[in-house]
């Protein structure tokens, strides 16, 4: 019986913890293909340059937790950010220009929310009308011309607090709250519910409506956070930043093990899949891979990951008790 | 081993981690006759059942099929050997029409791959015809009833040419009528030479069309006999090991003040001036006919269906019931008769789905008190009996009764004054049936109070202190315990109040 639980036990820490497994060992290898890797300076630029995208993971996981997505954060992220780049321009006061970048991330989610929750619009289809809006907003407003001499907003992205990065320090943070809200608070709770099944959630008196808002509000102060970021990072207010960041954004909570279906995911796993991501883009370019080659082989890796995900599912529900499998869910349950 | 039989396995293991799921099975059927599987949920009937189907595979023992030996690695083979599979639950797609699904998978086909539907057409209406049944071949699966569907099923085995055919706890969600037809079918199987496996817990069903029983507990057949060498008893005591006799364990607790009074109670789906009133301590019954308004009324009651007007009051304060927390905060909880849909959360685990309808107590401050949570959860569930690996297992790895009781710690965790009770037993064993209204009585003795609603009447006659019965959204009448019997509910529920 021991040695039974043992197992038991060993399975689960298999499965809990396999992706920080991965991190570890593509660690190891990458410092033995290059030795460079593993140097702070590497590291830590490594960091700063998935930070954006890690941030906007932190929000997808949280929907794609409760069954919604956000194609829009791209966008978003672009529209918050000339915004924001404007109004420090107009004002010189970094806390108005950063609380600007935040309040406007959050108004486009908000309409998002509101899309979803009172006009039953999919998920997939009202980010996607909010993707091309916001992206149109941001064009209009600078009349598609790029924002030059931004002074002082340039700290938010390339400062450093002692040696740490200011974007990364940003990622942390953002990081720290997702996993908070993920494990302990109500929220949170209510998150796996409703994505996991949307009519026990609503049967146990939770309110779905209000859950879902909620959590496309806090996803768009983060994505008003990246688009700041960005921003600042490379210089300039530019309304055409950060196309297909909703993908890399997506990719690296999907890799990080958050279940499409709903129901599944954690910070954790969010931020070691933007790692994974980004340590194999930093390590095809030490190793001068072509960059074309890079795409492709990003493409199959994702295939990889996904698909062993599932696979190790579908072997865990046979070998489990069984009597009902995972997929089984009531199909009202996805938006 | 007999010329007859079709099907044998033997010797059959299968261990799960940290559970031995089958030990040493042995089970055979014979052409032309009916073997019923009977056991509690978690005896080991649906392991079996999918190793003999396919989709799993045994860890020690063998397959015979017609005396040879076979290895059904899928249930694609299990197909090819004759095997076919009727799911208590069914799997269907909505929009396919019947001649469509009768042939899925190996519709016959033209040049250039094309379907052949006149070929479809044809096959379809001379199986249609042959088997009596008065379907259109072009109607959508989704106009089809529960039993219909069934029936589709069975017919699909036969145009399979499936000589083994094995049947889950089909009659679960169909009614009498449907039931007499399902039978009906069976016999007309049985005659033609076909082997069935029957998966059952119902004893009247076990009786009427077994010729074989098997009884299956903890993993281990515990017995095969014929069905004459059985009684009700004797397989109810084999299934739970136990003597359980027919009793229901009901005492007797005083009533108090009405908790709940319901007045002109009408809603849009379905249920017109309902009034009841539910007393301290007391067990309310709701017994109709399917589609009598009850599920209606308590839904609504319990604020899942908007709509709906009438006075509510409980405890003597008229209360505005509109949504789930109004209800929960006023001390009311339902468990609703689809767990699947309305209860539990699948891919999460039991810790978190028993403490989801009372999150509020387990947080300080907005964060949560963890430690509190495990401790809570687990006394809870130690309470209800709920049998798991750990409550970090997942919920959908649970079978069908230990979900059930994952339900009821969620609800009992609230605290309530009124528990409605929506089929509480449905699909769940003899032995979890039992601790379900041991659980009832204890919770009336705390001068708490039950609203029931269940279309088993014995359940109710034997659990209740006064019956509603419904008919058509009303209620048609009202008995004491003194009243109670079968007849005089279903005459009520027929809404024919007096003989003839």
């Amino acid at each position: 019986m021991t040695a039974v639980m043992s197992r038991e036990t060993w399975q689960k820490l298999k499965t809990r913890y396999s992706i920080y497994m991965v991190v570890i060992v593509m660690i190891i290898v990458c410092n033995a293909l290059n030795p460079n890797f593993l140097s702070t300076r590497n590291i830590s630029n490594i960091a700063a340059q998935i930070s954006v995208t890690t941030i906007l993971a932190f929000g997808e996981t949280l929907l794609v937790i409760c069954g919604l997505l956000d194609l829009s954060c791209g966008s978003v992220l672009a529209l918050a950010g000339v915004l924001s780049v404007y109004i420090f321009k107009e004002t010189g006061s970094m806390a108005v220009a950063f609380g600007a970048g935040l309040f406007f991330g959050v108004v486009c989610n908000y309409v998002n929310g509101i899309l979803v929750r009172y006009f039953s619009i999919p998920a997939f289809i009202a980010t996607l009308a909010m993707m091309t809006m916001a992206r149109g907003g941001a064009l209009l407003f600078t009349r598609g011309q790029n924002i030059y001499q931004i002074g002082d907003y340039v700290w938010f992205g390339q400062g450093q607090i002692g040696f740490i990065p200011v974007p990364v320090v940003f990622m942390v943070i953002i990081g720290i709250v997702t996993w908070y809200i993920l494990g302990h608070t109500r929220f949170g709770r209510s998150l796996y519910a409703v994505g996991g099944n949307e009519e026990a959630a609503r049967a146990s008196g939770i309110n779905i409506g209000r859950i879902k808002i909620q959590a496309y509000l806090i996803n768009g102060a983060f994505v008003g956070l990246a688009g700041i970021l960005l921003m600042s990072r490379t210089n300039v207010g530019a309304p055409n930043a950060g196309q297909g960041y909703e993908f890399e954004a997506l990719t690296a909570a999907i890799i990080g093990g958050t279940s499409f279906s709903g129901g599944l995911g954690t910070a954790g796993g969010t931020l070691a899949g933007a790692f994974i991501v980004g340590f194999l883009n930093n390590i095809m370019n030490l190793l001068g891979v072509d960059s074309y080659l890079q795409q492709v082989i990003k493409g199959a890796i994702i295939a990889l990951a996904v698909g062993y995900d599932m696979w190790a599912k579908v072997n865990r529900t046979k070998k489990s008790l069984g009597a009902v499998e995972l997929s089984s869910k009531p199909k009202e349950a996805k938006s | 081993m007999t010329q007859d039989t079709v099907l044998e396995v033997k010797h059959i293991s299968k261990s799960f981690p940290g559970v031995k799921a089958l030990d040493d099975v042995s089970f055979s059927v014979r052409r032309g006759s009916v073997h019923v599987l009977c056991g509690e949920n978690g005896a080991g009937k649906s392991t079996l059942m999918k190793i003999i189907n396919g989709l799993y595979q045994p860890d020690h023992g063998e397959t015979l099929i017609r005396g040879e030996r076979v290895k059904i690695d899928s249930p694609i083979k299990a197909g090819e050997l004759g095997i076919s599979m009727i799911f208590q639950e069914l799997n269907y797609t909505p929009e396919m029409s019947i001649e469509e699904s009768l042939f899925a998978g190996r519709w016959p086909t033209r040049s250039l791959g094309r379907i052949d539907w006149s070929a479809i057409r044809s096959k379809t209406l001379q199986l249609l015809q042959q088997e009596n049944l008065p379907f259109d071949p072009e109607t959508k699966l989704k106009a089809l009833s529960i039993s219909n569907l069934q029936m589709l099923e069975i017919l699909k085995a036969i145009s399979r040419d499936a000589d083994i055919i094995i049947m889950d706890e089909p009659t679960s969600s169909i009614s009498n009528k449907e039931i007499e037809t399902l039978f009906h079918k069976i016999a007309d199987l049985r005659a033609r030479g076909k082997a069935i496996v029957y998966i059952s817990h119902k004893m009247d069903e076990i009786f009427r069309i077994a010729d074989e029983i098997s009884i299956l507990r903890d993993g281990r057949v515990v017995e095969t006999r014929a069905r004459a060498d059985f009684d009700i008893d004797s397989v109810i005591a084999l299934m739970v090991g136990r003597a359980l006799g027919h009793g229901y364990p009901k005492e007797e607790v005083a009533h108090g003040e009405p908790v709940l009074e319901v007045e002109r109670f009408s809603g849009p789906t379905g249920f017109r001036d309902v009034s009841f009133r539910v007393r301290e301590g007391e067990i309310v019954g709701f017994a109709g006919l399917v589609g009598a308004g009850r599920t209606e009324t308590a839904r609504a009651l319990f604020g899942l269906d908007p709509g709906a007007h009438g006075t509510i009051k409980v405890r003597g304060r008229t209360s505005k019931i509109g949504s789930v927390q109004d209800s929960v905060a006023c001390g009311m909880v339902m468990l609703s008769e689809d767990r699947r849909r309305f209860g539990i959360v699948p891919v999460r685990d039991v810790k978190e789905n028993v403490t989801l309808a009372s999150l509020a107590q387990f947080f300080r401050n907005g964060h949560l008190h963890n430690a509190m949570e495990r401790k809570k959860v687990t006394d809870i569930c130690e309470r209800i009996n709920v049998r798991m690996p750990t409550i970090d297992s997942p919920v959908g790895t649970l079978s069908g009764g230990n979900q059930q009781k994952v339900v009821l710690s969620k609800w009992m965790l609230c605290n309530p004054d009124i528990l409605i009770l929506d089929e509480p037993t449905r699909g769940i064993d003899v032995g979890a049936k039992f601790e379900i209204y041991k659980l009832m009585t204890s919770f009336v003795k705390e001068r708490k109070s039950i609203l029931m609603i269940s279309s088993e009447l014995p359940e109710l006659i034997g659990m209740c202190d006064r019956i509603y019965v419904m008919a058509g959204g009303r209620i048609t009448g009202e008995l004491a315990r003194a009243e109670f019997s079968q007849e005089t509910i279903m005459r009520y529920a027929m809404n024919m109040p007096k003989a003839g």
